[in-house]
């Protein structure tokens, strides 16, 4: 077993997604089977092939640097599950970063 | 007129034979009569089809249309539609209305189609069932209780059933080619980049592609040339000219050159699925074509890069459901650990769940180069394989599901689930046009045969199906019950 | 025992784009919240990024000025984490394949050396939103207008030794991204933002200590003070026999402190991987000469050419060349003046900088125009007024909008006596009036010199050239 429940907790805090016990086993028997499905990847030297990381090979085009877009707070503020003042409201940050 | 095809309806609304309206009328009738059962439509939208339907006539009476003007078609619940609810068939955004549409779906309405509603589909199109879905599986209507594949299963089960004349669907591993076998209907992935992305959600944005699901391929071309072309929204959409996919159907195929892999033949295939395979090779070969064995070593291996690659684009794609700006939020949240937490352990399914995880961990400190790092380089393989094999055949053949479908709850294990889409996979990991058809019938259950062909080869990979259509009958074959 | 303190700095500038990174939005500072994020900024389910032109092109020509690498193939990457005033979940950001790697900045420090700092690398990256946290009472507030702006983040190698060298590379580098004009480079409004690498090592000791990371600290000042708390913490910690440890610790400006964040142990795993909705950037020769034409000439060109043809020492030219509109000043200055150029980098030093900064003004913003200022250094210098009077003329000048130094002197009547006999008069009349002084600067008081000087000078108002003061003086008392 690669994966326990341990760990799953802790790809869990990573990925925000939370497990009972009996869950965090399930989980962790699903992970280990796909890892060791995925194994079968080790049966082919990739010793120097050039990770494929997107079926386009061209250049990413660009834009030309112009305001195309309206303001458009009320439409997306109606989406908001809380919203105050022009803001998107959450629960309080612990302060442990200032922008 | 449910035995009819898009391109006979679209002959039909511009001789004015039938109304846009009618013709409106009479599939939402047929979803009222049918879809409670089939659960392939998570939204159906009567008043706005029918006002659709009536500017579509209007235009229809001014001569201004396309060919696809009044034609309703059903939309995959993963393309944005302004002001229609968009759900990707989650949870989280059960109350998600878009104040965008989509690239595809603008299309749609710019050519005058009529949209009749938003199909079911897998959870953010992650599942090959369709049982993944937030709003309850869809059923197959070619057998009480089967699945319609996915992650396109409401498409494909609404085309089958003829619930609509057309319908989108996404292909990130076979969610449009394999339910378009499992439903016995047409169905085409578009070479990466061929199709916008904008507003289509995005599960792994670098396999994701739309497409067209249709009777019949003659229905696909003209749908594609709707759907295709360039697109300043998406950096991934090319800038090359879309051909008119219709033109060269007629074209015969003979001294065509149709690659076999020798690494499929023996693979993991249902027996009878197998024995249509084999009729349609020499259907193919008595209408001139040549067959080919080809090699493809790396493609068995696809399915684990692609359970690498998938997920871990996914883990980041899926990360901006926070229950910050829309989109579902649990209830009153203690603090924000545990808002962001209770918000996506309660708004994501278990498959959904399961997917970021194995993202998640595939791309977590120490693991990215044994996982990620080599997906990426099994990719290249496959993408080199292909190279290979096009410098002496056309296009490559193989099953698309390697079994028929299968009732809905009997597969449990995901690993099992996965399997189903081990023909389809590597031309998503390539980036490569794939067609599916209907090519016979297994226990009466609809079997397809896949196409793939080379970048931007989409018109190659229609005409051959269009051929084959024109010698026959699987694709005008509609599951008993679903007559008028 | 001596303690070497070694630093690095990463300096986020926000590019001046009119438009966001990869969308649309406008970047105003200042907007109403929110009134500036548009679907893509707010990660909208299927929105997709589309890459700015001039960011890129923005990027390059920093690259350039700092003789850095231009990569022909850079790689935006996604950095994924959690946080409120970061939408999509991930910041897109350059990671493995940054567009700039390379570069050297030199600084020309105060005390006439020349510091050289290596630049690491310079990537673009999109920035983050804000969290307001003091509007609602046990919630947070998030204004998303500054999400997706574009930034180039900018790293050093840990080639600082003080917090002086720091700041005045700090400074130089504003000087630069002004000069390029591709960021207002106003640290108040955070467009340029700083953390700061700091770790100390015993003098002679070739690894590097553990470092702690100090978080946006927002002024020329508070990066000096940071480093200075920083740098002395460190020591006390380690001659107690205590370790560092590594860890992000936040800049306390009301206590002029640093204080520990959260530990590196625990830091968030990124998870970097190539962001598959954008393709590799790439960047062609030709591209790459467009954007070489359209660069100024630098400060440290200027600063070379100002010691050159003016002859000023290296710290003077580079304060005059730190900013475009200070050097074009120093110059126009000149030009309508034709008065010599240390006369005029010594007046911009003293009176100007200090009737400047007394009132937090720059010189783009000085009340007396470059001609206006050209005109009374052009009395200096054709002596129709002392170095002293000059100064009230002004003084004058500077309250007084419009008004020129010809205007005042003549007013005012300021205008310096030349005139030998005029001058000659006044100090025999001063001579006369001080019998006892004159007999003791006989005798050998010599010190008396300076009291005639200064009687003559109070007769006439300080009007007196004083040189011809002197000469006469001389002259008259033998």
């Amino acid at each position: 077993m690669q994966i326990d429940a341990n760990e799953i907790q802790k790809i869990g805090k990573l990925a925000k997604l939370s497990f009972d016990k009996k869950e965090q086993e399930k989980y962790a028997e699903n992970l280990n089977k796909i890892l060791d499905f995925v194994e079968q990847m080790n049966q082919y030297d990739t010793t120097g092939i050039t990770p494929m990381a997107h079926p386009l090979d061209i250049a990413q085009p660009m834009r030309k640097d112009a305001v195309t877009e309206p303001d458009v707070r009320e439409d997306m503020l109606k989406l908001a599950p809380e919203a105050n003042a022009g803001l998107y409201v959450v629960p309080q940050v612990i302060e442990d970063k200032e922008s | 007129m449910e035995h009819k095809t898009l391109a006979e309806l679209s002959k039909a609304l511009q001789n004015k034979e039938i109304s846009s309206v009618e013709l409106t009328q009479f599939y939402l009738d047929r979803i009222n009569k049918f879809d409670e059962k089939l659960n392939s439509f998570i939204t159906v939208c009567d008043e706005h089809a029918l006002n659709m339907a009536k500017a579509a006539d209007a235009r229809i009476q001014s001569g201004n249309f396309t060919a696809l003007t009044g034609i309703p078609v059903a939309q995959k619940d993963i393309f944005c539609t302004q002001g229609i609810k968009t759900s990707c068939g989650s949870k989280m955004l059960d109350n998600f209305i878009a104040p965008y549409e989509s690239t595809v779906t603008h299309k749609f309405n710019e050519a005058g189609a009529v949209m009749i509603g938003k199909t079911n589909m897998d959870e953010f199109a992650m599942g090959s069932s369709n049982e993944n879905s937030y709003y309850g599986a869809v059923q197959n209507p070619w057998k009480n209780n089967t699945v319609p594949g996915g992650s396109s299963g409401g498409s494909a089960s609404a085309v089958a059933a003829r619930l609509a004349a057309a319908a989108t669907g996404t292909d990130t591993g076979g969610s449009i080619r394999q339910p378009a076998a499992l439903c016995g209907i047409t169905g085409l992935k578009p070479t990466y980049g061929r199709v916008s992305r904008y507003g289509m959600i995005a599960f792994a944005s670098s396999l994701d592609q739309g497409g067209p699901m249709t009777q019949t391929a003659e229905d696909a071309a003209m749908v594609l040339n709707v759907m295709a072309g360039h697109d300043v929204k998406d950096s991934t959409c090319i800038n090359k000219d879309v051909p008119d996919y219709t033109s060269n159907l007629n074209d015969s195929i003979k001294g065509l050159r149709i690659g076999v892999p020798e690494e499929y033949i023996a693979g993991d295939i249902e027996a009878d699925v197998a024995k249509c395979i084999e009729e349609t090779i020499k259907t193919l070969r008595s209408m001139g074509a040549e067959i080919k064995t080809v090699k493809m070593p790396h493609t068995k291996v696809g399915l684990s890069a692609y359970y690498i690659i998938a997920p871990a684009e996914a883990s980041s794609n899926l990360a901006r459901y926070d229950g910050v700006r829309y989109g579902y939020r649990c209830n009153d949240p203690k603090n924000l650990e545990d808002m962001y937490t209770r918000t996506r352990s309660e708004g994501f399914g278990d498959e959904v769940k399961r997917r970021i995880m194995t993202g998640t961990y595939a791309l977590s400190a120490g693991y990215y180069d044994a996982y990620y790092l080599k997906a990426q380089q099994i990719r290249k393989l496959i993408s080199e394989d292909y190279k290979q094999a096009f410098k002496d055949v056309d296009v490559i053949l193989t099953p698309t599901s390697p079994s028929t479908t299968f009732e809905i709850g009997a597969v449990k294990d995901p690993i099992s689930m996965y399997l189903t889409d081990v023909f389809t996979i590597p031309a998503n990991l390539a980036g490569l046009p794939g067609i599916s058809f209907p090519c016979g019938m297994a226990n009466n259950l609809p079997v397809g045969v896949q196409l793939v062909g080379n970048y931007f080869e989409e018109a190659k990979l229609l005409n051959v199906a269009h051929q084959y259509q024109q010698e026959t009958n699987w694709h005008t074959m509609l599951p008993e019950g679903y007559s008028a | 025992m001596s303690w070497e303190p070694v630093i690095g700095l990463e300096i986020h500038v926000q590019l001046k784009t009119e438009s966001k990174i990869f969308s649309g939005a406008a970047t105003k500072f200042g907007a109403e919240p929110n009134t500036q994020a548009c679907a893509v900024d707010l990660a909208l389910p299927g929105v997709l990024p589309v890459f700015n032109e001039t960011a890129n092109r923005m990027a390059i020509k920093f690259g350039l000025a700092i003789g850095a690498e231009i990569a022909e193939r850079s790689v935006f990457a996604r950095k994924n984490y959690f946080y409120p005033d970061l939408p999509k979940g991930y910041q897109i950001s350059q990671y493995e394949l940054p567009i700039v790697e390379k570069g050297l900045i030199n600084v020309a420090m105060p005390d006439g050396t020349t510091k050289p700092i290596r630049i690491t690398r310079a990537h673009l990256e999109e920035d983050a939103g804000k969290s307001v946290h003091d509007v609602f009472p046990g919630q947070t507030g998030v204004d998303l207008n500054r999400a997706g702006t574009p930034l180039l983040e900018v790293v050093t190698e840990p080639d600082f030794r003080s917090a002086e060298e720091a700041s005045v590379f700090l400074k130089t580098l504003r000087g630069l991204i002004r000069y390029l004009e591709i960021s207002d480079g106003n640290m108040q409004e955070g467009s340029m933002r700083c953390d700061v690498n700091v770790s100390v090592r015993r003098r002679g000791a070739e690894k590097y200590g553990t470092r702690a990371e100090v978080k946006n600290v927002n002024s020329f000042r508070f990066v000096e003070k940071a480093i200075e708390y920083e740098i002395e913490r460190q020591i006390l910690i380690i001659e107690d026999g205590g370790e560092i440890a590594q860890e992000t610790r936040l800049f306390d400006p009301s206590r002029n402190e640093t204080r520990s964040m959260r530990s590196k142990e625990e830091a968030t795993d990124y998870r970097y991987f190539p962001c598959p909705d954008l393709l590799p950037v790439e960047t062609t020769k030709e591209l790459i000469e467009e954007v070489k034409a359209t660069i100024p000439e630098l400060p440290w060109e200027k600063q070379a050419r100002f010691e050159a043809d003016y002859g000023l020492n290296t710290y003077n030219a580079s304060l005059l060349a730190q900013s475009k509109s200070s050097a074009k000043y120093f110059e126009d200055v000149i030009e309508i003046s034709k008065a010599p150029a240390k006369l005029v980098a010594n007046w911009m030093g003293d009176e100007l900088a200090a009737a400047l900064n007394k009132e937090n003004l720059s010189i783009a913003e000085c009340p007396i125009s470059a001609e206006r200022f050209a005109g009374l250094i052009a009395r200096i210098a054709d002596n129709t007024i002392s170095g002293k009077i000059a100064k009230t003329v002004f003084e004058a000048m500077w309250n007084e909008a419009n008004s020129t130094a010809d205007d005042i002197i003549e007013k005012q009547g300021l205008k310096q006596i030349t005139d030998p006999a005029q001058i000659k008069a006044v100090v025999e009349d001063i001579i006369t009036q001080n019998p006892k002084q004159v007999q003791q600067y006989k005798g050998g008081n010599e010190r008396l010199f300076g009291f005639f000087v200064g009687q003559t000078m109070k007769a006439t108002q300080g009007k007196a050239n004083p040189q011809q003061v002197n000469a006469v003086l001389k002259e008259l008392l033998g």
